[in-house]
């Protein structure tokens, strides 16, 4: 195992809602407990996910699909799929908040860690976290606006990291 | 004593994908080489992962047996 040259993944994370922010730290914080050497770029939406504070919400209105379920009560209850069309209740207001708080509650009661517990692993695991110049110019962030250790860079840097990556992926 | 007496013991029970995999490293990396960690988890995907992280990562899983739905498994440290 000594003998085999470190195996590389290279991750662009371009989406913020908590839904899709956890792929990409799920599968980085993995791949570095497997000794793999793993970089996440975050480009887009996905740049809000460096930001010290996550305020990741999931939004129905865009995942017609997703399932309303409870997170409380027997689990007959918990099982039963509420006919609220995403579609519709994501237009009204508060509801995109009262989705995320559910969906937060089944993710902890299912022993699903949080997005900072994922990401907290992965810096601790030396993931490779990079911060995409340009959305940060045309979004107004700042370096300061995210945690400690983010490197900053564009679509070279990326590439030449990907380049040499056994596993490469978009999410 | 036997000698697959474990060194450490984790509980993942409750835990889901991927942190009994994220606990068993951080246990690992904690022992010495020929050590063995004992795991308990409940996630039925654990099974399969452990087998990966073991066969990826070079430590020996020894053995894993279900006890009511209770995974334990017994990995040696490389």
């Amino acid at each position: 195992m000594e003998s085999k040259k470190q195996r590389r993944m290279a991750i662009i994370a371009s989406k913020g809602t908590l839904d899709w922010a956890y792929p990409p730290f799920i599968l980085a914080s993995t791949a570095a407990a497997m000794d793999m050497e793993v970089g996440i770029f975050f480009t887009f939406y996905g740049l809000t996910l460096l930001k010290k504070n996550i305020e990741s919400k999931v939004a129905p209105h865009t995942n017609p699909a997703m399932p309303m379920k409870m997170p409380f009560g027997p689990d007959k209850f918990q099982n039963i799929e509420w006919p609220f069309p995403n579609l519709i209740m994501g237009n009204i207001p508060g509801f995109e908040t009262f989705a995320t708080s559910l969906m937060k509650k089944t993710f902890k009661k299912k022993g699903v860690a949080t997005i900072e517990e994922l990401r907290s692993i992965c810096m601790e695991s030396d993931v490779k976290l990079i911060g995409c110049q340009m959305t940060m110019d045309v979004f107004g962030f700042s370096k300061s606006d995210f945690i400690k250790g983010v490197d900053i860079g564009g679509a070279a840097t990326f590439l030449s990291f990907a380049a040499d990556a056994d596993i490469q992926l978009f999410i | 004593m036997n000698v697959n007496t474990p060194q450490r013991e984790i509980d993942c029970q409750g835990l889901s994908c991927p942190l009994p995999i994220l606990k068993t490293r951080k246990a690992m990396d904690e022992l010495s080489s020929g050590d063995i960690l004992r795991i308990l988890a409940t996630d039925p995907g654990s099974v399969n992962d452990l087998t990966s992280w073991s066969n990826a990562t070079g430590h020996i899983l020894l053995s894993y047996s279900e006890e009511d739905g209770v995974f334990v498994y017994l990995i040696q440290k490389r």
